[in-house]
């Protein structure tokens, strides 16, 4: 029999299924991590976290649910007056989904930050956008269930984008919505996408922590490590335990949502049943899409350019498409700000003009709006293709550490 | 090369400040040459600011009056003597014209009523039922398991009794609103004779501030001493406003109290566990040199 540390029942079992060292490997004492991890990297976890609770409520609200025209408003007020504690799974699912996007927003702005998309971690990287982008279709289709008036307008506004593709656009928001407008249809096909997406991007996740494992974590000084030197330590307890610290936050945090600002994050038109009849005064998707939104409506010379609706699109997919391509576009060889004073810089430059698409996506196409938005989209578009390019060529870099215990002059192992 | 690896800095700051430049250029030309409207700055420093009210732009409403609610806060709870007095206050005047299809008269239980009681107030309401074993639709007294019955037969009937506008549904009216009660509590309390010089849009509305455009449709719905309550409350406007808003509360979030009640559990649960976890993280952590 195959070596290893099990026996009794456990030996047995992993003779022939090793479960406890693929588990150990992963997240136990055989994972090595650098020991330097600071609480930005708490933010994978609680983004698996965010994705089981939403799993775990989502699989109870569908067995109330009704996702028809006619009854999905009626169900979900069902929910949140007759079924026991179907509130609660109600506002945590509502609310888990605004959270789950502030957690993988930090997370993804962790990886920029510390040039965790950089070799060799591209794929990683690129998987982990692709998990975004199935997230948004999630998290859109969601939002149409309630069948509010922010539901059916939302996919009406949403859909009705598409209609830009030249020659087959009508013909492409029909497929979409099933119908020839947004209704009953569209709805159930919603709900199926829904219900689907969420195995895809667990799929994806496993696919991802495969790919994390291969060269290990990153780290705050975006140095490579050896596993087994003073620079590494087991995943198991030491992170297993500031994981549990962090979900002790996160919770806090959810709960206090949860209970005593459940509404906070949704709009209350979508209190209102949906009617095709009445147009909402401003349209505004959930607050995780408004630099997005910005972005869609930010190109608005129909005057200059034959079709502007669809270079709204496109600039819209490219928003996040270009991310795909930083590892290619920032080529510097030093991965983290640390060690890039000007790239520091314009980190932050950055985030300030994503908050700003943020504010603008909040607000009217009107007046001096369209005029920031126009500004903070070319600033996007700017920072990730010459301003990343130009600073990876030129930046003249702070010299790296050649391991991450070495400002310390003792070299005594790292456990005791 | 040689020049652009030296000056790498100052051409990226070069480049981003004439974007800027540009940029500010633009919206600098906007603001002088623009006309006033929504989504301006102009706007925003008129409404968002209150510096000065436009003239012949589109009213928007007065932000709402704010009210310290009962069930404000991570403690807060309903006023359950409140809430009744609301649900006379909906039967005798707001019922007549907008319906509370969400409630249940079996959910009347939970604001006080004791099961006779809540029978009692559903048999005062006649719904119709059936079809029979022959066929025919029936009238019959309401029972618990049945909903508050709508004032009008459907939409068209609504909107044909009321000028064109059916008076909404109320049994989320504070949710589906943005600050709910706020507004609800201002729209009862805003009537009022009309500033001199205020032009009306149409001849059939209501001066009220605290609604979109300033016209309101609904007449105003409340007077001193319509009701009479049965716990010796005086039944001024204010009274029977808050009181209807304390209502119409529980009609939109009837788990409030329960949430409360829970989230204070969970909460100090989790801050203790969490206060636990770190010092867990601390003590294991002192193994890992620096």
């Amino acid at each position: 029999m195959a070596k290893h540390k099990y026996t009794g029942i456990m030996g047995w079992i992993e003779d022939r299924l090793p479960i406890f060292s693929l588990l150990d490997n992963a997240v136990g004492t055989g994972y090595h991590t650098p020991k330097n991890l600071n609480y930005w990297w708490n933010f994978g976890s609680l983004a698996g976290f965010a994705l089981v609770i939403q799993i775990i409520t989502g699989i109870i609200l569908a067995m109330y649910y009704n996702p028809s025209a006619a009854g999905a408003f009626e169900s979900i007020e069902h929910i949140m007056r007759d079924v026991n504690y179907g509130w609660l799974m109600r506002y945590v699912h509502s609310n888990g989904g605004s959270l789950f996007f502030l957690v993988v927003f930090i997370h993804v702005f962790r990886g920029l930050y510390y040039g965790s998309f950089k070799a060799p971690r591209e794929l990683l990287w690129m998987l982990g956008l692709v998990i975004l982008l199935l997230m948004m279709m999630t998290a859109f289709t969601g939002y149409v269930l309630p069948w509010g008036q922010m539901s059916f307008w939302a996919a009406t506004v949403i859909t009705e984008f598409f209609s830009a593709i030249p020659g087959v656009g009508t013909d492409v928001v029909e497929w979409l919505r099933g119908s020839f407008a947004v209704d009953n249809a569209t709805l159930n096909r919603f709900y199926s996408f829904h219900y689907l997406f969420p195995f895809l991007i667990v799929g994806i996740v496993i696919v991802h922590i495969w790919a994390l494992h291969v060269h290990g974590s990153g780290n705050p000084k975006g140095i490579n490590v050896k596993k087994g030197t003073s620079d590494t330590i087991p995943f198991h307890p030491f992170y297993t335990v500031k994981d549990l610290f962090g979900m002790g936050v996160f919770i806090v945090i959810f709960a206090v949502l949860v209970f005593y600002y459940p509404n906070l994050m949704s709009h209350p038109d979508n209190y209102i049943p949906a009617n095709p009849g009445v147009t909402p005064p401003h349209i505004v998707p959930e607050w995780y899409f408004l630099p997005f939104y910005a972005i869609l409506r930010a190109v608005t010379w129909e005057h200059l350019i034959p079709n502007a609706k669809l270079w709204g699109v496109i600039a819209m997919a490219g928003s996040i498409m270009i991310l795909f391509v930083i590892p290619w576009i920032d080529k510097s060889k030093v991965r983290s700000m640390t060690f890039r004073p000007l790239s520091r810089i314009f980190f932050w430059i950055m985030v300030a003009d994503v908050f700003l698409l943020g504010v603008v996506g909040a607000m009217p196409v009107d007046g001096i709006w369209i005029y920031l938005g126009q500004f903070g989209t070319a600033y996007y578009f700017l920072h990730f293709t010459v301003i990343l390019y130009l600073l990876g060529k030129y930046e003249k870099t702070r010299p790296l550490p050649k391991s991450i215990s070495e400002p310390v002059i003792r070299s005594e192992p790292v456990i005791q | 090369m040689d020049f652009l690896k030296k000056n790498v800095d100052k051409i990226v700051a070069l480049l981003t400040v004439m974007v800027l430049a540009l940029f500010a250029l633009r919206i600098a030309l906007f603001l002088t040459f623009s006309p006033a409207g929504e989504g301006t700055f102009r706007y925003w420093m008129y409404d968002v600011l209150g510096i000065e009210a436009a003239a012949g732009e589109e009213r928007p409403a007065l932000p709402p009056n704010q009210v310290a609610w009962p069930f404000d806060g991570p403690l807060g709870q309903y006023d359950m003597a409140s809430v009744r007095r609301g649900l006379q206050v909906y039967r005798e005047s707001c019922s007549a014209c907008h319906g509370l299809n969400q409630i249940a008269f079996r959910n009347l239980t939970e604001i006080g009523y004791s099961e006779g009681a809540a029978k009692e107030i559903a048999a005062e309401y006649t719904v119709t039922d059936g079809p029979d074993a022959y066929g025919d639709m029936f009238e019959r007294a309401g029972r618990l398991t049945d909903y508050f019955p709508s004032p009008f037969a459907n939409q068209n009937a609504a909107m044909a009794a009321n000028s064109g506008a059916a008076p909404p549904d109320l049994s989320l009216i504070t949710k589906a609103r943005g600050d709910g009660p706020n507004y609800v509590y201002s729209i009862l309390t805003g009537y009022g004779d009309a500033p001199d010089g205020f032009e009306f849009n149409s001849d059939v509305t209501n001066y009220n501030p605290y609604f979109p455009t300033w016209e309101i449709l609904m007449m105003a719905p409340l007077f001193e001493d319509m009701v009479e309550y049965q716990d010796g409350t005086e039944a001024n406007v204010e009274q029977m406003a808050a009181d209807v808003t304390n209502f119409l509360m529980w009609t939109a979030e009837p788990n409030l109290d329960d949430r409360h009640k829970m989230g204070f559990k969970v909460t100090a649960y989790m801050v203790v566990l969490t206060i636990l976890l770190f010092f867990s993280m601390r003590v294991i952590w002192r193994r890992v040199k620096k």
